[in-house]
């Protein structure tokens, strides 16, 4: 075996070991770094295994559950699936201004984590109101998730 | 009227792309000397159809002609004519349609520059790139016909997404993206064509470098004026998300900045030659794959338009192209392939740090591509919907980038071949010493992030090693010609451009550097509701509102709160604002910046209250942000000089290697 062969031996299992690497570290980050799309009933269906992951919850803000504490920059409300009153739902809390569409049965995605509280902290709040949509009627489910990555301030580009 | 026009202007386009497709590759293959001179001339009618369909249509949509169908899709009365013209890129017939008329003055100028050389590649290459011609043609004719007529013909049309007529940069960031995105087929074409013939000679490099060069200047700008967009329209207080689409503009520039470096290692030292061509086919790829993700429909975006039939055709061609160059790397690959003994790496050389530099942009385009495609890949398999986190993608680009800023420090020290050891410690000594104090200093100034300190340092260290490569030949010239200063300069830069521009370029990408760590890790936020009167503070800066006003354009009414900043050296109003477009439910804002060279304060209007008694706002300070912009005119100008042909001068003593060959360097080409 000649120095240079040898050479070129150690040169591909380095870079081997190097790619192999890589990809391990991208798919364990990957992994860690997940962001699920659910509904609050598909979330709770999920059990434990919801707690503490980063999630982009979509529904539809439930009546007569906003609580918005100006002073203290403060605000709660429960997300459902839909606009009938026995919908699943989650409680939200949020520290950030609501804006400016943001009202009782509004479509809204809120991406935070969810705690054995039984409370979703959300970091951002997004009010899923896209020309395309359009109230649910009837028994209709409200497809959120077609207008959810729409009211995405980053994805909206 | 003008749906048959543009419909005939694009079957004859078409036609002319096929005609010169099938006598380009085929006369190519079979050496047929007389069928060599068509592929150009079918380019030249190519471009002429392309180039008139377009115009058609953007005579269309300034006249109002409803009865076109993208016209009506896109067109209003009532948008500003400026946005009108726009809106020709605005959607996805029009943006396809563009596409190809990039495409024809891409082959236009690439014919022309061509005219005289190497006729049997310049056929081959040609007839490549019109293939790809003949397929965003019947993209055009077929499933993205924006010439369909329309009946009845409506009376007004909806007008562009608000989002895209809210800032005049929406006028500029576009086309230079097309223009680096389209570009990168002519450089596809021309590596094709080597690997066909199945030779690589000087003639081949110096066109590859030229035709790579400059889609790359044209995507870098468009990248950065695309963060600008976000950051100055969007108002959520950033300018990178990691978003699909601003991965998939990044992803064939990663590969392209790897092309262009190890391009170097194969004039200089005849090997990596394989690699290189394969780096060249990768971005072409990547951008079709770019141009599916953000076209198809599968990433829910702007730039996605609506969901659309072209997804499917798209990701056919996607499967051929990379079909024919797995096959034809597989099956001529062996005709590139390094000659023997020119193997050689040591491991402190330039070769080798270019080589490692190859490494880490490949491993960050792995990184990116799979943080990207995860997502939808996982919904078709699986069908859940999930999307990958920012963090997921800091984490891994981050360490990475953080070594490229560290081999722009270590390539440029090294010289070609083995360095010995006193060279090694002249050449390193001054530069840590000044990453050092660099480090030192921010450390005393306070700052305490570990990246950003790590940044810092070794910004210092490639921003010494930079301007010593830049300056270091002037000088040398000054004390041994006896040359004032600036002609000394001058006169070093002149004989070598590629060098000098590519080193003004990393100057510019050093200051990005720095400006991205200093606004992502020393942003401060503040968000708060305050009544007429009342005031808002974040750091040194103080906002009193002062009330809320109402505004009309002819496209939109608008609802603006005036505020004064005061406070670290200002003292003005601003006026962050919301836009009610009449097509749209949402607001849309304009924040406002106030901007110093040292840092943004970035006010974001959330929401207002009892008739504008009371407001609510989202305050930012970006330290150094403005430097990511303001880098753009030092990146074209370093672009522009490693472009400007280089007189020929055989006995080049900067490239030896690459003695300019036949009329490649010829001027005009760009």
């Amino acid at each position: 075996m000649t120095a240079t062969t040898r050479n070129r031996f150690i040169l591909v299992g380095a870079l081997l070991v190097a790619g192999a690497g890589l990809a391990f570290l991208a798919f364990g980050n990957l992994g860690q770094n997940l962001v699920y799309y659910w509904t609050p009933g598909e979330m709770l269906a999920q059990g434990e295994r919801a707690y503490h992951a980063t999630i982009r919850l979509g529904g539809i803000v439930q009546k007569n559950s906003i609580q918005w504490d100006a002073g203290h920059t403060k605000l709660t409300f429960r997300v459902a699936d839909g606009k009938e009153a026995d919908a699943k739902s989650v409680m939200v809390m949020c520290d950030q201004v609501p804006p400016q569409m943001f009202r009782e049965d509004i479509g809204v995605v809120v991406e935070g984590s969810f705690s054995e509280m039984k409370v979703f902290n959300a970091q951002r709040l997004m009010v899923n109101h896209s020309n395309e949509y359009k109230p649910p009627s009837g028994g209709e489910k409200h497809d959120w998730k077609k207008g959810l990555a729409e009211s995405d301030p980053v994805g909206n580009k | 009227m003008i749906s048959s026009l543009g419909q005939a202007l694009i079957w004859g386009a078409g036609t002319a792309a096929a005609f010169g497709a099938l006598v380009g590759l085929v006369g190519g293959v079979a050496r047929v000397e007389r069928l060599y001179a068509w592929p150009r001339r079918a380019a030249y009618a190519f471009f002429a159809l392309m180039f008139a369909a377009n115009l058609s249509m953007v005579y269309a949509l300034v006249t109002h002609d409803f009865s076109v169908k993208y016209v009506a899709q896109v067109g209003s009365r009532a948008t500003p004519t400026i946005f009108t013209i726009v809106s020709l890129w605005s959607a996805l017939e029009g943006s396809i349609l563009w596409w190809g008329a990039i495409l024809g003055t891409y082959l236009l100028a690439y014919s022309i520059a061509n005219r005289n050389d190497h006729p049997r590649a310049v056929a081959l290459s040609t007839g490549t790139v019109l293939a790809v011609g003949l397929f965003f043609s019947f993209l055009i004719a077929g499933p993205a016909n924006p010439f369909l007529p329309v009946s009845p013909v409506p009376g007004d049309g909806p007008g562009p997404n608000p989002l895209l007529q809210n800032h005049i940069l929406m006028v500029i960031h576009p086309p230079m993206l097309y223009l680096g995105y389209v570009g990168m087929v002519v450089p596809f074409g021309i590596a094709l064509s080597a690997l066909i013939r199945g030779e690589m000679g000087e003639a081949w490099i110096v066109s590859l470098r030229r035709w790579t060069l400059i889609p790359f200047t044209f995507l870098s700008v468009g990248i950065i004026l695309g963060s600008w967009w976000a950051y100055a329209v969007l108002g959520w207080g950033g300018y990178w998300a990691w978003d699909p689409v601003e991965n998939a503009s990044f992803l064939p520039w990663l590969t392209a900045t790897a092309f262009v470096h190890s391009l170097m290692v194969v004039e200089r030292k005849r090997t990596l030659r394989l690699w290189t061509v394969a780096l060249c086919l990768a971005s072409f790829i990547l951008t079709l794959i770019g141009t599916f993700m953000t076209r198809s429909g599968i990433f829910n975006s702007v730039h996605s338009f609506s969901q659309s039939d072209i997804g499917p055709t798209l990701l056919a061609f996607i499967a051929i192209v990379l079909a024919v160059s797995v096959v034809l790397l597989a099956a001529r690959g062996h005709l590139l392939l390094a000659e023997p003994g020119s193997h050689q790496f040591p491991p402190a050389s330039r070769e080798s740090s270019i080589l490692i530099n190859n490494l880490l942009f490949t491993g960050i385009t792995f990184v990116v591509l799979v943080g990207t495609l995860f997502p939808p890949l996982t919904e078709a398999i699986k069908g859940a919907r999930i999307s990958v986190g920012e963090p997921y993608f800091n984490k891994m680009a981050v360490p990475l980038g953080v070594a490229v800023l560290f081999l722009m420090g270590v390539g440029p020290s090294l010289p070609w071949g083995a360095a010995d050891r006193a060279t090694f410690r002249r050449n390193f000594l001054a530069p840590a010493i000044a990453g050092l104090l660099v480090v030192t200093g921010c450390f005393a100034a306070g700052v305490r992030s570990g990246w950003a300190l790590v940044t810092f340092a070794l910004a210092g260290f490639a921003g010494f090693v930079t301007l010593r490569e830049l300056l270091l030949p002037g000088l040398t010239r000054m004390n041994e010609h006896k040359e004032p200063v600036w002609t000394a300069l001058w006169n070093s830069a002149v004989r070598a451009r590629r060098r000098f521009g590519g080193y003004i370029v990393h100057v510019g990408v050093i200051t990005i550097f720095v400006a991205i760590a200093a606004s992502s890790t020393g942003k401060q936020h503040a968000t708060g509701t305050v009544a007429t009167g009342q005031e808002l503070t974040l750091g040194p800066y103080h906002l009193k509102y002062l009330g809320a006003e109402n505004g009309e354009d002819p496209h939109r009414t608008w609802t603006a709160a005036r505020g004064h900043v005061t406070g670290n050296g200002i003292d003005e109003d601003i006026l962050p604002r919301m836009n009610f477009y009449k097509t749209r439910t949402e607001p849309i804002p304009s924040p406002a910046v106030i901007t110093r060279p040292a840092e943004d304060f970035y006010v974001s209007l959330i929401a207002f209250d009892n008739g504008g008694k009371t407001a609510s706002f989202n305050l930012w300070i970006f330290p150094l942000v403005g430097w990511i912009w303001w880098s753009i005119p030092t990146l074209v100008v370093g672009c522009l000089i490693a472009l400007w042909p280089q007189k020929k001068r055989p006995a080049e003593a900067v490239a030896p290697g690459a003695a300019p060959a036949g009329g490649e360097l010829k001027p005009g080409a760009a």
